[in-house]
């Protein structure tokens, strides 16, 4: 009797066990798409270095919620962006905006870029100016076959 | 000469600019609420839950609120030096308990000492997005027109206390 009973508890266990996630998805998967699309470009503030898209964090879940529950209310992206932009600043965004404090950001490595090519061609034709043409006297063209031909005479 | 004198050049701009990167810390990102009005909230406060707290009720008063939760460790290393700031009756502290449990808030405060006027519980952490917290301790300090005029990302000690926020809280209450 105790053996049957221990199978059919054992049999009704799957009942209770169920993993509680990706509850969020089901919810409206348009939507979460939408959510996950939008906090992809946005930058979790604890890690830093993960989007809030792909973050575990606290914080990020709790962002996740509030991008899902405004765009639930029909604010479209650019409102939540500024939402979030007002409280945590310009570093929630994964590409910083163009303004004064940024240009050496953006225009930086191409000022690098130019530098490097202007370095470049200065050495170049530097070097042509220290490296004279030489002309070789007719003897010595001969001399210079022969040794290239012959390469017994080279040993 | 060139030769020798263009990579040094070079050489002393990289020195310092990652000497100066040393001393700057990523985590602190700057907040863009400074210089704007406090984010305005009604929560039920911790230790009296039929009470509430709104920061509106402060005008006039210069006064520091400060994030916490009891499962934040640099809170630990933190709360003694608010417990003897308010002893010295300087400024009001506000606590803006944040995703937490009420009861093991509740212990802390018991435990090491009530540091705060009143705390505020922000179970869910919506005014903890409201005013940018991103991680706990945090502490701004508001002016007697309800104005956010500076923020202490990470644990305030006696360092910063002496430096920064209490030369600040002074300058405040003068105006």
């Amino acid at each position: 009797m105790m053996k049957w009973l221990a199978i059919v508890m054992l049999g009704l266990m799957p009942l209770f066990a169920h993993a509680g996630e990706a509850k969020d998805l089901a919810a409206d998967p348009v939507l979460e798409k939408r959510m996950i699309g939008l906090a992809e470009k946005l930058r979790c503030l604890v890690c830093q270095n993960e989007s809030l898209a792909s973050s575990h964090a606290e914080l990020a879940e709790d962002l996740r919620r509030e991008v899902r529950e405004q765009m639930a209310q029909g604010k479209n992206d650019q409102e939540i962006i500024d939402y979030l932009v007002a409280r945590y600043g310009d570093f929630v965004l994964y590409e910083p905006p163009m303004k004064s404090y940024t240009l050496l950001l953006w225009f930086g490595p191409f000022a690098l870029l130019l530098i490097g090519v202007g370095v470049l061609l200065y050495q170049l034709r530097k070097r042509r100016r220290t490296l004279p043409e030489t002309q070789l006297s007719d003897e010595a063209q001969k001399r210079a076959a022969a040794l290239l031909n012959d390469d017994k005479e080279i040993r | 000469m060139m030769r020798f004198i263009l990579p040094l050049v070079v050489f002393l701009v990289l020195a310092a600019f990652l000497f100066k990167g040393l001393h700057l810390d990523p985590h602190e990102v700057p907040s863009p609420l400074i210089d704007k009005p406090a984010p305005a909230f009604t929560v039920p406060q911790l230790l009296d839950p039929k009470k509430t707290f709104s920061p509106q009720e402060m005008k006039g008063k210069v006064w520091l609120l400060n994030v916490w939760a009891s499962w934040c460790v640099s809170c630990r290393e933190e709360h003694p030096v608010l417990v003897a700031l308010s002893e010295q009756k300087i400024v009001p502290i506000y606590g803006l308990d944040y995703k937490d449990k009420r009861e093991d808030a509740a212990a802390v405060l018991r435990n090491g000492g009530d540091p705060y006027t009143v705390t505020a519980f922000d179970a869910d952490g919506r005014v903890g997005i409201d005013y940018g917290v991103y991680g706990v301790p945090e502490t701004y300090v508001i002016d007697k027109k309800g104005v956010i005029r500076y923020k202490q990302i990470g644990p305030i000690n006696s360092q910063n206390l002496r430096e920064t926020l209490l030369p600040l809280v002074a300058k405040l209450e003068k105006e």
